[in-house]
């Protein structure tokens, strides 16, 4: 089997760690059907994040670097990958199904006219040939999938996969010379949700907020449990879409998926695009005062209580056992 | 300008889903059909540019007959006219983007818009995919799409992980939305008056001359695993005490 590439997540050179799943992801495929997992940084003055993959236990890392790669641009990564993949021969190609893999990802399956399976969530064989599981109907069916053609594209979603572990021995870091083409796009401008609190999909406790908090000043409230549970912050749809909190906060189908030791929903009704976003948590809590709302199906703890009264109480509680 | 909006039909979302016994299909008798919802904002998006802007909005469906009701309700939105390619049913991504391409060299729009993701298949692929078809600029889950005042470039600002971010494309361009982007509008009586008059043009497959052999074939369906669920606690202190206790979460 030819060899398998992970292309590397960075912001603006931070190295992120949804990369160590999918690391994990193309060792599972080599494992199936062999073939060796390297790595591909792209960006401008990004050795350090190659250095970080190169201890994640993959062969190599190349690294492609280029002023035209200073900020993230699919149309330019998704160009300098196929030119990666066509010089090298890999066979399969991983990447994060975050707003990252989901955006280039597709592009690079058109450049190669090659199968993509999206947020994918397990790897299997069946005799000679390779299945691949991956949620559709926001996550109320599980899809076996089988893929035809080369190389196979696949992005994986960061919560089905155990990260690889960080800091082994280095691999070697190898420079390889991309084209950029931009193609008609230009960066402009970024504006960063500063925050703080773990990132939403590294947390391990997260508390989230929905309709039921009433307005954006009420999530005051919500800080202050999540100050207690060092904890980060999510919402339902309905919060974001009331303008309440920011989009990067949103769990759910078509936002973030999620799947932390604790999730504690507030006034979360339960819609179905919601559930398919965090009922792999752990363990998950429910405070809402209506008693037929569908969240406490997946709840292990369902507390039918006005949110105003029962949060605060609990942030008293929590502040009461630490004291202890 | 010419818009070319891109909409797919789903089952309706709000329902859940069963699967078929032997796990070859979904069940989907007595679920209602709409448009994908990222779709819809399309669309609406489609219908507020042109009304800024003039031009004309142009609907477009891979897919059957069936699909008819779901391109109606787009055209009495307010699209101008619709053309449906005429598919058999499980195309791939791949598949349906080349024919979106051929209908897209024909109508020649300034921008095509689709929705970021169909919440059935869940794949968030077309859209991306046909912009490295046609060669065109891409700028995913939209939430803001502003033109230049000669409305030869485009500044999109994208809902993505950490925040927001906002990238120029020259167009044409292929453009997909997201949630924040817009409320589509209601359908007017007058509008579904109108809708039932306004062409609906049916392309069939095979004139596009479009390898459709699926790259990505799904096999079988199986239901997720199910949680347990439907515990309950009677007060913030028991919840306390079963989570540092039971759970030892805390």
């Amino acid at each position: 089997m030819a060899d398998i590439l992970v292309v590397v997540e960075h912001q603006d050179g931070v190295f992120k760690k949804n990369t160590l799943s999918v690391v994990s992801a193309a060792r599972a495929l080599s494992g199936l059907i062999g073939g060796e997992v390297d790595a591909l940084v792209l960006g401008n003055g990004v050795a350090a994040v190659a250095d970080t993959a190169a201890g994640t236990g993959v062969r190599k890392v190349l690294l492609g670097e280029g002023a035209a790669f200073a900020k993230y641009l699919a149309v330019a990564y998704a160009g300098a990958v196929a030119e990666v993949v066509k010089a090298k021969g890999y066979g399969a190609v991983f990447a994060p199904a975050s707003t990252f893999g989901k955006d280039f990802m597709p592009r690079l399956s058109g450049l190669l006219d090659a199968p993509l399976a999206s947020d994918i969530v397990g790897l299997e064989k069946d005799g000679d040939a390779l299945r691949v599981k991956r949620p559709m109907y926001a996550g109320n069916a599980i899809g076996t999938v089988t893929l035809s053609g080369s190389p196979l594209l696949f992005t994986v979603r960061q919560t089905a996969f155990d990260a690889a572990a960080l800091g082994g021995a280095k691999a070697p870091v190898e420079k390889v010379a991309v084209t950029a083409e931009a193609g008609s796009t230009a960066f402009v401008s970024r504006q960063e949700t500063k925050s703080e609190r773990p990132e939403l999909t590294e947390a391990r406790v997260i508390v989230s907020a929905g309709r039921g908090i009433k307005a954006q000043e009420n999530f005051k409230m919500v800080e202050e449990l999540a100050d207690q549970l060092n904890a980060a912050i999510g919402a339902s749809r309905a919060a974001v879409d009331a303008g309440w909190a920011p989009n990067d906060w949103q769990v759910g189908q078509t936002g973030k998926i999620v799947a932390p030791e604790l999730y504690v929903a507030l006034g979360i009704s339960g819609a179905i695009q919601h559930l398919a976003g965090m009922k792999d948590s752990k363990v998950i809590v429910a405070i809402n005062k209506d008693e037929e709302a569908p969240i406490f199906q997946v709840a292990d703890y369902g507390l039918v209580a006005d949110l105003f009264k029962a949060v605060p109480e609990l942030v008293s509680e929590l502040k009461k056992l630490k004291s202890a | 300008m010419k818009i070319l909006v891109a909409i797919k039909p789903v089952p309706n979302p709000d329902e859940k889903v069963k699967i078929k016994g032997d796990g070859t299909g979904i069940i989907l008798d007595n679920i209602k059909m709409v448009i994908n919802p990222f779709c819809e904002i399309a669309v609406e998006e489609g219908l507020r540019i042109k009304e800024k802007l003039g031009g004309e909005v142009v609907i477009l469906t891979i897919g059957t007959r069936e699909d008819e009701q779901q391109i109606r309700t787009a055209l009495a939105m307010g699209a101008d006219r619709a053309v449906l390619v005429e598919a058999e049913k499980g195309l791939d991504a791949l598949a349906v983007a080349k024919f979106m391409a051929r209908v897209v060299e024909r109508e020649k729009p300034d921008l095509v818009l689709l929705g970021k993701q169909a919440v059935d298949d869940d794949n968030s692929q077309v859209g991306q995919i046909l912009a490295a078809v046609l060669g065109w600029p891409q700028a995913t889950f939209a939430s803001k799409i502003e033109f230049a005042a000669d409305n030869k470039k485009a500044n999109v600002t994208r809902e993505v992980d950490g925040g927001l971010e906002t990238i120029e494309v020259a167009l044409p361009a292929i453009v997909t939305t997201d949630l924040r982007l817009n409320e589509p509008r209601y359908a007017s009586l007058p509008g579904i008056m109108k809708a039932k008059k306004k062409e609906l043009k049916v392309v069939p497959l095979a004139s596009l001359g479009v390898d459709t052999a699926p790259r990505v074939r799904v096999l079988s369906y199986a239901a997720p695993k199910q949680r347990a669920g439907g515990g309950r606690v009677a007060d913030v202190a028991e919840l306390v005490s079963k989570l540092k206790n039971e759970a030892k979460v805390l």
